[in-house]
C-alpha cells in the first residue's frame, strides 16, 4: 500500500512523524524502535544560543495528560551542527529541526545555519512555545508577528519550512492563512495549551514557572477541531498532533484534514 | 544524547508477574519474568512501568530495581503505595502481564575489595540498596547499611539486607532502632567509611551528603525527581549540576554529590 505523502519538497514514505520535544534527537529511541520506519522526525527545539531551560519542577502529570515547562533547553545550533547532526544524518528518514528564538534575527540566523546541513531537508518554525519569557509563542499569537518571522526566515531558508502554530489564539485559521501567504510549505498544529496545575496541599503551582503547556489525550478534541478549522482555510498540507496514542487517533486527524500526524 | 554502549540494551516488553508479595499495607515486592537473561542489569538502575485502567496515571511510573534473579530471568521491584498508580500495581496478580521499559539509568560506582561502605536508605529509598549491597559483598566490600524511616512500619526487609550487610536502624519516633534522623545515628558519627551510598527523601540525602562532605567521604545518591519519558528525551526530570541541567533518568539517577548544586 502506498502511504507516501508530500509536504513542500519533502517526500515522506508515510504520514507518521514524531513531535519536537517528545523524541529528543532520535538516538534515545534506537533501542526500542527502527527510526528509519518513520516518515520523519522533528528534533528538539533549537535556538541560536545555549539555553538551560526553566528550573525544576518543569513537569506535572494531570488527568489524561501532562504539563511541561522545559523552556527550550538545548545547547544551541552550533553544537547541534557539530556534535549531534553527524550522529543522526545517516537515518533513512526526514530529519526536521524545530527552530525557535527570542528575536526575528535569532530565528533567521539559526535557520541559515541549518540550511547548510545536507541531510536536513526541512525545518519546523516554532512560533508557539508557551514556556519562554521572550519570543516563542509571542510570535504565533498575532498575524503581523507570525508573518514577520515567517517571511524573514523564508528569505534565507530554501528548503521545506513548516510553521508550528499555537492553540492559544482566538482564530487559528487566520494565523495559518497568514503564514501560508508568506511562503510556509505547511503548518503543524497544535503546540501545547497554556495551562496550570496546583497542589492543594502546598497551595502552590506545581511548576516552577507557574504555567506550562498541556499535552496528551486531554487536548486531542481541541487539536482535532483546530485541524479541521485550518483545513477549511489553507491549501498547504497540515501536520496534525495532540494526544495521538494509537492508530485510531491518527486516522481521526487525517479525517479532520491533516496530511501527516505526530 | 547518544546511546551509551557501556549500558545494557534497553527494552520495552510485556513481562509476566511471577510474584506480588505484600510486606505490609504500604509496601509490595513485585517480581516479573523477562524473556531473556537479566544478568546485564546493574544496581541503581530503574524501570518505567505502564499502569493500565486509569486516567490519573498517564505517565509510566519510574521504580527502582530491588533485586535481580538471574537463575530465573527475573527482577524484583519494591513498590510503596503512594497514589492510584502504585495502588493498581499492588493489585497485579501472578500471571498478569505488565508493560515495562528496562533497565534504565546509570549504576552506582562499585567499591572494590577491602573497602568499607555505608549505605543509607530512607523508606522506599532502600529499594536500590539491596541489589547494591549484594554486588558490593560479591566484590569483597565490607558493607554496612543504615535503614531509616518515620516508624517501625517503614523499616522493611531487614532479613533480606542481613544476608549482605551489617544492619543499623533509626526511626523518627523511636519505635525501632535509635530514635531520630539517620544523620543522628551513632554509626554516622566519626565515620571511617571509604564510600557512602544513599537513597531516600531529598532532605535526608542532602543531610547525609553534608555529613559525608564534612568528614571527607565520597558520597553517591540516587535521585527520585518527577519523570516522564525515562530515556533522556523530554528533559523534564532535570537536576542542577556543575555542568548545568542534567537528566536524572539518563545522566543519573545516581550522582556523586560533588556535582550536585544543592545549595
Amino acid at each position: 500500500m502506498n502511504t507516501s505523502i508530500k509536504i513542500g519538497g519533502l517526500d515522506l514514505k508515510n504520514p507518521v512523524m514524531t513531535a519536537s520535544g517528545t523524541f529528543g534527537y532520535g538516538p534515545e529511541f534506537e533501542d526500542f524502535i527502527d527510526i528509519n520506519r518513520l516518515g520523519g522526525i522533528v528534533v528538539k527545539g533549537t535556538t541560536l544560543n545555549h539555553r538551560e531551560g526553566n528550573a525544576y519542577p518543569r513537569m506535572a502529570e494531570t488527568p489524561s495528560g501532562m504539563l511541561n515547562a522545559v523552556g527550550l533547553q538545548n545547547k544551541g545550533v552550533a553544537q547541534f551542527c557539530n556534535d549531534i547532526y553527524p550522529n543522526i544524518k545517516h537515518y533513512n528518514t526526514n530529519i526536521l529541526v524545530n527552530v525557535s528564538g527570542s528575536t526575528v534575527d535569532e530565528y533567521v540566523e539559526t535557520a541559515r545555519m541549518i540550511n547548510d546541513l545536507e541531510h536536513i531537508p526541512g525545518i519546523e518554525l516554532n512560533i508557539s512555545c508557551p514556556n519562554v519569557k521572550e519570543g516563542g509563542m509571542a510570535f504565533g499569537t498575532s498575524c503581523p508577528s507570525a508573518v514577520a518571522v515567517t517571511h524573514a526566515v523564508r528569505e534565507v531558508y530554501k528548503k521545506t519550512m513548516i510553521v508550528k502554530l499555537s492553540p492559544n489564539v482566538t482564530n487559528i485559521a487566520e494565523i495559518a492563512k497568514a503564514v501560508e501567504s508568506v511562503g510556509a510549505d505547511g503548518v503543524s498544529l497544535i503546540n501545547t495549551m497554556l495551562a496550570m496545575a496546583i497542589n492543594a496541599e502546598t497551595r502552590k503551582s506545581v511548576l516552577s514557572t507557574i504555567t506550562g503547556g498541556l499535552s496528551g489525550p486531554a487536548i486531542k478534541p481541541i487539536a482535532l477541531r483546530m485541524v479541521w478549522q485550518v483545513a477549511q482555510e489553507v491549501k498547504i498540507p497540515i501536520v496534525g498532533m495532540g494526544g495521538i496514542m494509537n492508530a485510531t487517533d491518527a486516522i481521526e486527524f487525517l479525517l479532520a484534514g491533516a496530511s501527516a500526524i505526530r | 544524547m547518544s546511546a551509551n554502549h557501556n549500558q545494557p540494551k534497553k527494552r520495552s516488553e510485556l513481562l509476566k508477574v511471577l510474584q506480588n508479595r505484600k510486606i505490609n499495607k504500604d509496601y509490595y515486592v513485585l517480581e516479573v519474568e523477562s524473556p531473556a537473561s537479566t544478568a546485564d542489569i546493574l544496581p541503581g538502575q530503574f524501570v518505567e512501568i505502564l499502569v493500565k485502567d486509569t486516567r490519573n496515571a498517564f505517565l509510566r511510573r519510574p521504580i527502582s530495581i530491588y533485586n535481580v534473579n538471574t537463575d530465573r530471568n527475573s527482577f524484583e521491584l519494591l513498590i510503596q503505595i503512594v497514589g492510584e498508580g502504585t495502588q493498581l500495581l499492588s493489585e497485579l496478580k501472578v500471571g498478569d502481564s505488565v508493560d515495562i521499559m528496562y533497565p534504565l539509568g546509570k549504576t552506582f560506582t562499585l567499591e572494590t575489595k577491602g573497602k568499607k561502605a555505608l549505605l543509607v536508605g530512607g523508606g522506599v529509598g532502600v529499594a536500590p540498596l539491596l541489589f547494591l549491597s549484594r554486588k558490593l559483598k560479591d566484590n569483597g566490600v565490607d558493607v554496612h547499611i543504615l535503614l531509616g524511616g518515620r516508624g517501625s512500619d517503614n523499616i522493611i526487609e531487614v532479613d533480606n539486607f542481613e544476608n549482605y550487610a551489617s544492619i543499623y536502624i533509626s526511626t523518627d519516633d523511636g519505635s525501632k532502632g535509635e530514635k531520630g534522623f539517620v544523620t543522628q545515628h551513632s554509626v554516622m558519627q566519626n565515620m571511617d567509611f571509604d564510600m557512602i551510598y544513599s537513597c531516600g527523601p531529598d532532605p535526608m540525602m542532602r543531610a547525609v551528603a553534608k555529613l559525608a562532605n564534612e568528614q571527607n567521604i565520597n558520597c553517591e545518591v540516587s535521585l527520585e525527581n518527577m519523570m516522564a519519558c525515562g530515556i533522556g528525551a523530554c528533559l523534564c526530570c532535570v537536576t542542577e549540576t556543575t555542568s548545568g541541567h542534567q537528566c536524572v533518568c539518563t545522566d543519573g539517577p545516581v550522582f556523586n554529590t560533588k556535582v550536585l548544586k544543592w545549595n
